[in-house]
């Protein structure tokens, strides 16, 4: 019988797959066109976006950079045969106005002064963000910041800050020397009393003789010159670093298996989270001053950073909160058989997963906060949108809508964006499940 | 005979306060507790001693001392003598009526959104992902006044609409016109009407109904019942005997027929606004502040929204799908009995928490000038008056309770659907 069974021996060569699958067209088909209605849609999706980038790029590349005044940019863009709104920018404005809307009123010879607090902000943020491409020493540049920064931007003499910061270094030493003779809990309460009595009784009299002595110092620059960014940039820094600890603390106490605790947490928490910001901020502009001893009357920037800090740190808590609800029950009672107390269980144990896991949490708070420092506007500082109506409302300027109001909805942006892709740069870094 | 021994009875040390835990958590509270009443106290204090100094005895009869302002966008009666309590529950009305256009304006441009930006056409999700970046990460307060100074600068004033050769004209048939006043349309009127139905009688919270809506609205729900029973009565002939009868025109027959013979009945027509003089006259007048707001607004919240609707779609796992694809589901059927029951358990309590954050962003209205709450009670009455602590106060539990209702609500719907578990 003859063999008639025929079997391949060597493997056919590969074929190339179908010009219509892989590169640009196969995914063209697949993104693009893969159904009748898919194809329908991409053609209206991309009619509109010809249709936004046909008129919004001519706009943008409009030759009116030097005009002085809105009539000047229309007669630039008139002699060009462009006419109407959608003619062409005016970006005169930002050119005539950016300064003003980096920082508001504060005096032009002192303005490097704000420039070098946000390098240094930067450095000092370097550290926290991102730790391991940082040298280790540069943490303690992180530490006298917060006493550098007032006093760049504020002016004033260097004692003060100065003075605050050995209050800090006053109690550090005074609980060492406590703690290592008696218990914790009575070091930690001598250490604040040791700085208490420094700040409020020896300070002011000590910084007042050396800067007598050496005045060392910068111009004081008033609270209601600053404006702009640099005031929103102030507000935000400070309100986002003081927000996080307060929020953590408010996040334990409504947690806390002490009720009397939990339910003042609960009812500040509450309260802040059910009004909206502005009313707060009414507070802080017309009423801060009746709840404090009479004659207090401190700094309008500083009673908004109060009542911006409190608001946020209301929503930390319950973002925290969820943090802390996310974890299994295990952990609490891992970290409580291994024998830690309260306080080393949260540090060691809790408190590090509890925070990754809010980080999205957390920096949309931060986020939101920045957002939210345009507020101040309402009750009469010169933030940037504050800025924006008082030169819309100058003569040069009148009717001018899209670049202003684009040019500062773009720093926004770059400042929110950048914030929101750091978290996800952080979550992918701390991710440590499969 | 006893082999327990009695624990071993320790005399009561004051040093047990802070080392021992049975007594520890009481000390704290004790402590707290006297801060914190130390705190408050010292408030109250200095309040007591601040207003004394300036005068000022706390009282709320200024509620009903005449306002003395014109607020132009109101949903019921108000003149410039009625009261300043009166005047907050225009703005209270005001802060309602905004907030509860935003909320369905947001939860449609949200839904539709969050769904294309899960869509498998790649332009068409990238669009999506640019508008929603672009709102969320730019404070909405810009995105109020831009929109107001778009409205001011670029649409036409009622003057264009002038003369022989207007340079603008009325839309949709003459009825529509759109103005930097803001928006004229057609009101609804009744040449028969019922009337109205006083609430309230004398006080200064006394506000109409018009009982042609009502009966309106009665009609309404009335059809939508009978509807429903005969939906219920299709399902059992479809279950006993396998052939669904056709009910479509029946449904919408009970609904539609009943409302148009009311309609008719009261003499329905339309009232359409008239340029007179400088301006628009007739028609239903919504101004441009409340425009503004209301978008922006929308715009907004709908980018938070649609974030909410994604992560709710994507949490539900493909397995969902296909093992309802497996039982011979078709997608409709799949989308309404598998996918959206569960999405919604996960979409709702966050989309709940937007809506209470559209309602407090509404505040910012003060800086278009739409009186809302803020703008009349925490803004010109506030200002007129002097009364900072009483207006401020009153502002703000309006607010909570505002804040505290929604969030009973999402409460109450977050027990009924939470997945009972072991």
């Amino acid at each position: 019988m003859a063999d008639v069974s025929f079997v391949r021996t060597e493997m056919l060569p590969e074929r190339a797959p179908p010009a219509t699958a892989v590169g640009i067209i196969g995914w063209m088909r697949a993104n693009l066109f893969s159904s009748a209605l898919n194809s329908i849609l991409t053609l209206i999706a991309l009619a509109f976006v010809l249709l936004v980038l046909g008129s919004l790029v001519p706009w943008l590349l409009s030759p009116t950079w030097n005009a002085v005044s809105l009539t000047e940019c229309r007669s630039i863009l008139h002699d060009l045969g462009r006419e109407g709104h959608l003619g062409g920018a005016c970006w005169g404005v930002i050119r005539d106005r950016w300064v003003q809307l980096m920082f508001g009123f504060y005096p032009s010879s002192e303005y490097w002064r704000p420039v070098v607090t946000f390098f240094m902000l930067a450095l000092a943020l370097a550290p926290i963000l991102f730790a391991e491409h940082t040298p280790k020493k540069l943490i303690w540049f992180t530490a006298i910041f917060p006493f550098l920064m007032p006093w760049l931007l504020w002016g004033g003499t260097v004692w003060s800050p100065l003075g605050a910061l050995v209050g800090f270094i006053i109690a550090y030493f005074v609980y060492k020397a406590v703690a290592a003779a008696m218990s914790e809990a009575l070091a930690m309460i001598a250490g604040l009393v040791a700085a208490i009595i420094w700040w409020m009784l020896l300070m002011g009299p000590i910084a007042g003789a050396l800067s007598s002595i050496m005045p060392f110092g910068f111009e004081p620059v008033q609270s209601r010159n600053f404006g702009g960014f640099l005031l929103s940039i102030t507000i935000g820094v400070v309100a986002i670093g003081f927000s996080l600890p307060i929020g953590i603390v408010l996040a334990l106490g409504r947690q806390s298996d002490l009720p009397l605790v939990k339910y003042i947490c609960v009812g500040f928490i509450e309260f802040i989270r059910g009004v909206p910001l502005i009313t707060l901020l009414f507070v802080a502009s017309t009423l801060l001053n009746i709840f404090l001893p009479p004659g207090t009357n401190f700094d309008i920037i500083l009673r908004v950073i109060i009542m911006a800090t409190l608001f946020s740190s209301a929503y930390m808590a319950e973002t925290i909160r969820g943090g802390l609800a996310a974890l299994p029950t295990g952990q609490y009672e891992g970290a409580d058989s291994l024998g830690l107390n309260y306080w080393q269980s949260q540090r060691l144990i809790i408190m590090p997963q509890a925070l990754k896991i809010s980080i999205p949490g957390i920096v949309g708070n931060f986020i939101g906060l920045f957002k939210d420092t345009t507020l101040v506007s309402i009750i009469g500082l010169l933030d940037p949108i504050g800025l924006s109506t008082a030169i819309r409302a100058d003569t040069a300027w009148n009717g001018v809508v899209w670049e202003l109001y684009g040019f500062i909805a773009f720093m926004f942006f770059v400042f929110c964006f950048s914030m929101s892709r750091y978290s996800m740069y952080l979550e992918r870094k701390l991710k440590t499940g499969h | 005979m006893t082999t327990l021994t009695d624990p071993p009875t320790e005399s009561f040390r004051l040093s047990m306060l802070i080392y021992d835990t049975r007594y520890r958590s009481i000390t704290f509270q004790i402590i707290a507790l006297i801060g914190f009443l130390t705190l408050i106290g010292w408030l109250v204090n200095n309040t007591a001693q601040n207003l004394s100094d300036l005068g000022k005895e706390p009282s709320f009869r200024f509620m009903t001392e005449p306002a003395g302002y014109d607020i132009n966008q109101r949903l019921i009666d108000y003149t410039s003598q009625s009261t300043h309590l009166r005047a907050a529950f225009v703005g209270l009305l005001n802060t309602l009526l905004v907030a509860v256009m935003g909320c369905a304006l947001a939860t449609i441009i949200g839904v539709v959104v969050g769904v294309l930006r899960l869509s498998k056409n790649w332009i068409v999700a990238k669009i999506m992902t640019i508008y929603v970046e672009m709102f969320r990460n730019v404070p909405v307060l810009l995105w109020i006044v831009l929109a107001m100074a778009i409205m001011i600068e670029t649409l036409p004033s009622p003057r264009e609409f002038k003369g022989d050769e207007p340079t603008a004209s009325m839309i949709l048939g003459d009825t529509v016109a759109i103005t930097n006043r803001g928006i004229y349309t057609p009101e609804p009127l009744f040449s028969r009407s019922l009337g109205d139905v006083h609430l309230f009688g004398q006080s200064s919270l006394n506000f109409n109904i018009s009982i042609d809506l009502l009966v309106l609205l009665a009609v309404l729900i009335g059809g939508i019942y009978v509807s429903r029973q005969i939906k219920h009565r299709a399902d059992k002939i479809q279950e006993t005997t396998g052939e669904r009868p056709t009910t479509w025109y029946l449904r919408l027959g009970v609904v539609a027929v009943p409302i148009i013979i009311v309609l008719v009945a009261l003499g329905f027509h339309l009232g359409y606004p008239e340029l007179k003089g400088f301006n628009f006259k007739g028609g239903t007048h919504m101004r441009n502040s409340l425009i503004a707001l209301w978008l922006a607004l929308s715009l907004y919240t709908a980018s938070f929204i649609a974030e909410v609707v994604r992560g709710g779609i994507l949490a539900i796992s493909h397995g969902q799908t296909e093992a309802a694809g497996a039982l011979g589901l078709r997608p409709g059927k799949i989308m309404n009995l598998v996918v959206l029951p569960q999405a919604l358990r996960i979409i709702i309590p966050p989309l709940i928490s937007q809506y209470l954050n559209l309602t407090k962003n509404s505040s910012l209205a003060i800086a278009v000038g739409y009186m809302d709450i803020t703008g009349t009670l925490g803004g010109i009455t506030l200002n007129q008056t002097g009364r900072e602590l009483e207006t401020l106060l009153l502002l703000m539990l309006t607010y909570l309770i505002i804040s505290l209702s929604i969030s009973l609500v999402m409460n109450w719907y977050n027990e009924r659907v939470k997945l009972v578990e072991r």
